[in-house]
């Protein structure tokens, strides 16, 4: 069972916060298919959170198809998180670590390769929306 | 009544004190099971709203009905609906078993087992009296007092203002426990946006007596964008969108919309923005034509 946490200042919608914590955890091993996820009262009245926000992660869980809902039971997670895209992921992330040394070798700031980051996603993001 | 009767429905609603609207044109619906948070700057009518909910205060124009009845028409309605004052007053001579007695008597479907049950899973001695017990202490007894009359709409006019961080988040938790039950439906007035933000999903924003925002909150803030550019003639944004805030320097404009649609323009950059943030911009002097007008027929406050 895992534990959620909240950040009143991250500007992250409480459910969505909710969601990336579970994903989070089944990307380190940490929930496994078959776990349950606390109980929406439990996690409503501990994080003093509306019970409505917990419903709406889980559904959405529920709809990526990493937990399911079981009447009168709970919610529980129905995937691990497969091993190939910790791979992928882990390719990637070396590509952008060779790229933020390069960056750096550029006279690059931290700001700098955020806008420029930035900058790449919002094209692809348009790139895909035209 | 049919389920999808909504919690709380206002038409029109006003209430006016000598020449001043303490409240004017409020229009709203407060579907059943959400927790709706109601914020406004001090004097715009939050209390004011939840007394003509509540049915302690009679309208000057239009109606609101709580679940689909007249505020505090008859033992039936006043069974199905909770009400803790700002404050939250409790007699302070008396024990907490004397309260839950005392309910017990007054309240046709009380349930005072699930409140000795809340109460001991904080360590509150009912056989203290009430004023002996500290002021987070105090709220969550009247708080549980109130649930246990099984209300179907809980209206909660500032209950957490007096209380430190810590009986705050005790507090709203019993509540959002409470909610998790279901078939409850929660108004709660608070300036602590941070609170809301968390156990809120609706909001209702008032400003100069008027209702400026209600709706489910995910969805108010998705309408709503921050955007930054350059200081350029804004009469397309001001046309396409509905502009709730504009700041100019020099060189750059900054604004508050709530958008019809996509920003077309790419000089805007637009940001999400958070609850707190666009409560205070719509609080803000310069909101929304409509404050103005009412300024001016209001007088000063």
């Amino acid at each position: 069972m895992i534990e959620f946490h909240l950040n009143n200042r991250s500007g992250v919608a409480p459910y969505l916060q909710l969601i990336r914590q579970v994903r989070q955890a089944l990307r380190l091993g940490l929930l496994r298919a078959g776990d349950q996820l606390p109980t929406v009262k439990d996690v409503a009245g501990s994080l003093a959170i509306n019970p409505n926000t917990v419903l709406k992660a889980y559904r959405s869980l529920e709809y990526e198809g990493l937990a399911a809902a079981k009447p009168g039971v709970g919610t529980f997670v129905t995937k691990t998180v497969s091993d190939e895209s910790v791979v992928a992921h882990q390719r990637l992330s070396m590509e952008l670590s060779a790229w933020v040394g390069r960056a750096q070798q550029a006279g690059l700031d931290f700001e700098d390769m955020e806008a420029l980051f930035q900058r790449a996603a919002r094209a692809a993001a348009q790139e895909e929306a035209v | 009544m049919s389920s999808t009767t909504a919690a709380i429905e206002a038409h029109g609603l006003g209430k006016r004190y000598g020449h001043r609207w303490a409240l004017a044109d409020c229009t709203l619906t407060i579907p059943t099971g959400h927790v709706a948070g109601l914020v406004g700057p001090n004097g715009a009518g939050k209390t004011t709203l939840i007394s003509l909910a509540t049915g302690m205060l009679a309208p000057t124009t239009g109606t609101v009905e709580v679940l689909g009845g007249a505020p505090a028409d008859g033992p039936d309605q006043l069974a199905r609906v909770g009400y803790v004052a700002q404050n939250t007053p409790t007699y302070a001579a008396l024990s907490v078993a004397d309260h839950l007695r005392l309910g017990a008597h007054m309240n046709p479907r009380w349930d005072g087992d699930s409140a000795r049950d809340r109460l001991s899973r904080l360590n509150i001695p009912l056989d203290a009296a009430v004023g002996t017990l500290s002021g987070g202490q105090r709220a969550q007894v009247a708080l549980a007092l109130t649930l246990a009359k099984r209300p179907k709409v809980l209206l909660l006019d500032e209950p957490v203002a007096a209380l430190d961080p810590l009986a705050r988040r005790h507090f709203l938790g019993t509540l959002a426990d409470a909610v998790a039950e279901g078939g409850l439906t929660v108004v709660l007035s608070s300036h602590l946006v941070a609170d809301l933000e968390r156990v809120c999903d609706h909001l209702i924003l008032l400003a100069s007596s008027r209702v400026q925002l209600c709706g489910d909150i995910d969805a108010l803030l998705a309408e709503h964008r921050v955007l930054v550019g350059p200081r350029k003639d804004t009469t397309a944004i001001e046309r396409d969108h509905t502009v709730v805030q504009t700041e100019r320097t020099a060189r750059q404009t900054t604004m508050l919309v709530r958008l019809n649609g996509p920003v077309a323009d790419p000089d805007w950059e637009a940001a999400d923005v958070g609850l707190e943030d666009m409560v205070l911009a719509y609080m803000g002097a310069d909101a929304a034509p409509a404050i103005a007008e009412l300024t001016a027929v209001g007088g000063q406050r």
